[in-house]
């Protein structure tokens, strides 16, 4: 299949970027990023700068690639990774634009990849839980009721994309940081720092520059990994309880 | 060198308690002069600067991802393991011992693996204990589940992604001691060379990958958790940046490679489907619990079939080769990793592959489906069902089981495994092999370790399945953190580690010269183009199955790429900016020399065993003929540029087990 490929280009971040056409040979059974490998070895090939876009496992579970395909986060294909996107999936003579996460609090490094240490920042504000190595009692010593260890599964199979900060118009970690406080929430190991936790979170969250929610729930939508949105809302549940409900007050950075 | 294993005195489970009540310590007040580096931020990495920030030791964290929770481990499915008998049916560290020295082709050392089982009871507590959502019983109790080559049921899980749940409980640990100020996390920085000071291992050389700075950092001492070298096969399960330049870096610095030419060939990945590919998938162990492995047994059903003129669903039962029911009655589809993959590729060889590329065979789960939907129709009270329902019913019972795998391998083939079979082949997955380590974790460099996958130390020549994990963690948690003591207990003493002193300025400018180079070369052909033959070299000569000739080959070959490479490589852009192909440059120059040396390793090892089958030593079967009296050594390889490597042995003694063959007829 012939494709052409528009990709935005940009040096760095103190330069303007810019739109650049490609065009390239693809075939149906290679994945997304296959098709971008192919590209990249006949620009090589002709002594060109690749295209620059970040990736590591190609098995959707790393959070690497991040690239918005034809508008959307990874592409069109629901709980699917750019990685694990096929290009049967696209038509032969198709136009396919491609462009980084595009939010304030990630900058771009060069073209498709961005600067995603917010993230980072975000969980070491709070989101673990203070043990030392050598200190746990046994295993089995807390029983946790079958559901619940579930719920704290789903919400901690967050890869840490940005997936959803990209879809968002307001550019909105909240299905991020919600999803970290809720796994660690729901566990009776994390409860204890709740209160503390949800809080400096939050408070490094908006310090970071991400934008507020205000339920466009495209977040949930475009989520590889199908995070659900009730991870925010119990997120603003807890953040208000402990505010007004607590005597923990974490002060802004 | 004489290489000291330096395993302590004493009956095997005492000691490791007794070396840890004796070892020396570093006094609180010390702790926080010392400087510690770690390179690596995956599970062994992680684990290893969360713990020793925790100490009080001040630790400066590399990595070359964006953030430390993209390593590899990451994508680890299945499990891991840990002997708390739990389930009551018989487990105890010394079974999980036995098990993995025997799972090992009798290839490791003891003490070392039955510290590894002990402590693997810990690991459990502690990853609970920072809120890792191990999959639970009704009763609110931890669930377990059975791999591949044991008898008990020790795997503790996480749905199938058990490894990132574990490296994120690392991570958050890691996390929290950078918020302290106890770790300080460089990201985006990869190690290029390594520091050697009066012979002990000083600092590292890293280029910060953002700006394409070098830059020098000096500590008391280095501990490496940088992974396995799968990737010198180009295709393998590993991620696209995993790499060995650190161990290697390490190794041209005097370091000792152990047991290089021992690899683990995952017999259920995803076939290569053309020449595009860049990785290979890998389909869970756990699947061969319900599929079974077949390929048609006449070669004009296998024509048919790759002309798609047939689906494997029209070969009726006695026109198929369930080949490894066949052969090995006792064990069946459940035989160990290198026994499974040999065996496809003896069916594949012999030219009954179901692709167009002939490198595939079927995994087929329609018995499972019926016998199944059998059970369940009979458990709600269905007499009588009709052909659709069992089907219906069978198939809910395998998603429940596999549902997320059957997705992966649909998105990825666009084919549905619950009605048709899956087509897998064997691919690259892990290494056994690594840095040479003593008890300590110790290299023969004093002050520089090596934890988890780049270290050689527990698997011997093959690992069991949920036992990579283990390793990783109880490395980075439980180990090193004690007997990084017997080290730094000498160094209270030792200043700050100038990073200006002529050592750091001169492995800096090596570094710069290296890079400089591939740059100046302006070649014709790109970096990838070469790692992609490599690879083709390696899985040519030294993958599956090997022989002497073969070796020499492969060897030679290796040795006229490495010439090209350094001819005819194209780089572009500079060495001050994120430049992403000359990372890969550094590393792909790395591998090519890496790759002659386990071909040297496996001619050497003149035997077969665990995932190294020599074609010249397999029982009249064609079963690994494993050769005791000369060959229960560890090869540790001293690497000389521009001549052979020197061979170091460490011989290994058994004590505690008895050898036997592995059989499973």
């Amino acid at each position: 299949m012939k494709l052409t490929l528009k990709i935005w280009k940009q040096k760095n971040n103190s330069s303007a970027g810019k739109f650049e056409t490609y065009s390239v040979e693809a075939d149906e059974h290679m994945s997304f990023l296959e098709m971008l490998d192919v590209l990249n070895q006949s620009l090589l090939e002709q002594k060109k700068e690749p295209v620059v876009f970040e990736h590591d496992c190609r098995e959707g579970i790393c959070g690497s690639c991040s690239m918005v395909i034809n508008g959307q986060p990874h592409g069109p294909n629901k709980g699917t990774t750019a990685c694990q996107l096929h290009m049967r999936y696209f038509k032969d003579g198709q136009t396919i634009t491609i462009e980084p996460w595009r939010a304030k609090a990630f900058p771009i490094v060069k073209d498709l990849v961005v600067d995603r240490s917010a993230f980072d920042r975000i969980i070491q504000a709070g989101g673990y839980i203070s043990v030392n190595t050598g200190q746990a009692q046994d295993g089995n010593a807390i029983p946790i009721e079958k559901g619940l260890a579930s719920e704290a599964m789903d919400a901690a199979t967050c890869i840490g994309c940005g997936a959803c900060v990209a879809a968002c118009p307001n550019a909105s970690a909240m299905l991020f940081t919600s999803a970290k406080v809720s796994h660690l929430g729901l566990m009776p190991q994390g409860e204890i720092e709740h209160t503390k936790r949800v809080q400096s979170m939050v408070t490094q969250m908006d310090s970071e520059g991400f934008g507020n929610c205000s339920n466009v729930g495209v977040c949930e939508a475009e989520c590889p990994k199908g995070i659900s949105i009730e991870n925010i809302a119990r997120m603003n549940r807890q953040y208000i309880g402990s505010v007004f409900g607590s005597q923990t007050k974490v002060e802004k950075a | 060198m004489p290489l000291k294993a330096n395993s302590p005195e004493g009956a095997l489970d005492d000691k490791w308690t007794k070396y840890r009540s004796t070892m020396n310590l570093v006094a609180p007040n010390n702790k926080r002069r010392i400087d510690i580096i770690v390179v690596g931020t995956g599970l062994a990495g992680a684990a290893a600067a969360a713990t020793l920030g925790e100490l009080g030791y001040n630790v400066k964290a590399f990595t070359f991802h964006d953030s430390p929770r993209r390593a590899h481990s990451i994508a680890a499915q299945g499990g891991i393991n840990a002997a708390k008998n739990y389930q009551n049916d018989g487990d105890s560290v010394f079974r999980l011992f036995y098990d993995t020295i025997k799972g090992g082709d009798y290839r490791s050392r003891e003490s070392n693996v039955h510290r590894l089982a002990e402590v693997s009871r810990n690991i459990i507590d502690q990853c609970v204990a920072q809120g890792v959502p191990f999959a639970r019983e009704y009763g609110g109790l931890l669930a377990n589940r059975s791999f591949g080559g044991v008898q008990v049921s020790r795997t503790f899980y996480a749905k199938g992604q058990t490894g990132q749940q574990l490296l994120l409980g690392a991570y958050q640990a890691l996390s929290r001691q950078i918020s302290l100020g106890n770790v300080e996390m460089y990201n985006r920085h990869e190690m290029l060379d390594l520091v050697i000071e009066d012979g002990k291992a000083r600092g590292i050389i890293a280029r910060n990958l953002l700006t394409g700075k070098l830059e020098r950092f000096g500590a008391h001492c280095v501990v490496l958790g940088t992974g396995g070298y799968g990737n010198v096969f180009y295709l393998s399960t590993n991620a696209m940046g995993s790499n060995v330049s650190a161990a290697w870096r390490a190794t041209k610095r005097g370091a000792l490679m152990a047991n290089p030419c021992y690899t683990q060939i995952h017999p259920t990945c995803i076939p290569v489907s053309g020449e595009y590919q860049s990785k290979l998938t890998l389909m869970s162990e756990s699947l061969r619990n319900d599929g079974r492995v077949w390929v048609p047994a006449h070669k004009e059903d296998v024509m048919a079939i790759r002309e798609k003129r047939m689906s494997a669903k029209d070969i009726p039962e006695d026109r198929r080769d369930y080949y490894l029911e066949r052969r090995y009655p006792a064990f069946g589809n459940l035989v160990p990793r290198d026994v499974a993959s040999r065996a496809a590729k003896v069916a594949c060889d012999e030219g009954f592959g179901v692709n167009k590329t002939g490198l595939a065979v079927f995994l087929d789960f329609a018995s499972a489906i019926q016998r199944y939907g059998k059970t369940e129709a009979h458990s709600n009270g269905i007499h009588n069902p009709d052909p659709k329902k069992i089907e219906e019913l069978g198939k809910k019972v395998i998603e429940a089981k596999y549902g997320n795998l059957f997705e992966m391998y649909e998105k990825i083939t666009g084919e549905d495994p619950y009605d048709v079979p899956m087509k897998i082949f064997p691919a690259v997955h892990y290494t056994m092999g690594g840095l040479w380590v003593d008890y300590n974790l110790e290299t023969n460099i004093p002050g520089l370790f090596a934890l988890g996958e780049c270290n050689f130390s527990d698997h011997g020549a093959n690992r069991l399945g949920a036992s990579a994990l283990m390793q990783g963690l109880a490395d980075g948690y439980f180990v090193i953190p004690y007997t990084i003591g017997q080290f730094l207990s000498k160094e209270i003493r030792t200043p700050k580690i100038n990073s200006d002193s002529p050592a750091f300025m001169e492995a800096e400018k090596d570094v710069d010269g290296r890079l400089k180079k591939l740059l100046s070369i302006n070649g014709s052909q790109s970096v990838e183009s070469f790692h992609r033959r490599l690879g083709l070299i390696m899985w040519e000569y030294c993958g599956m199955s090997r022989n002497a000739e073969g070796l020499q080959k492969g060897r030679k070959l290796i040795q006229e790429l490495r010439a090209e490479f350094w001819k005819d490589v194209f780089v572009p852009g500079s060495d001050d900016e994120f430049n992403p192909e000359l990372e890969k440059a550094t590393r792909v120059a790395d591998f090519l020399e890496l790759g002659e040396l386990m071909m040297v390793d496996a001619l050497d090892r003149n035997e077969s065993c665990g995932g190294h089958f020599r074609e010249e030593y397999q029982s009249e079967e064609g079963e690994a003929l494993r050769r005791d009296d000369e060959y229960a050594y560890v090869s540790a390889w001293e690497w000389k540029d521009g001549d052979d490597p020197i061979l170091h042995r460490e011989d290994l003694e058994f004590e505690n087990v008895e050898l036997k063959t592995r059989s499973y007829k």
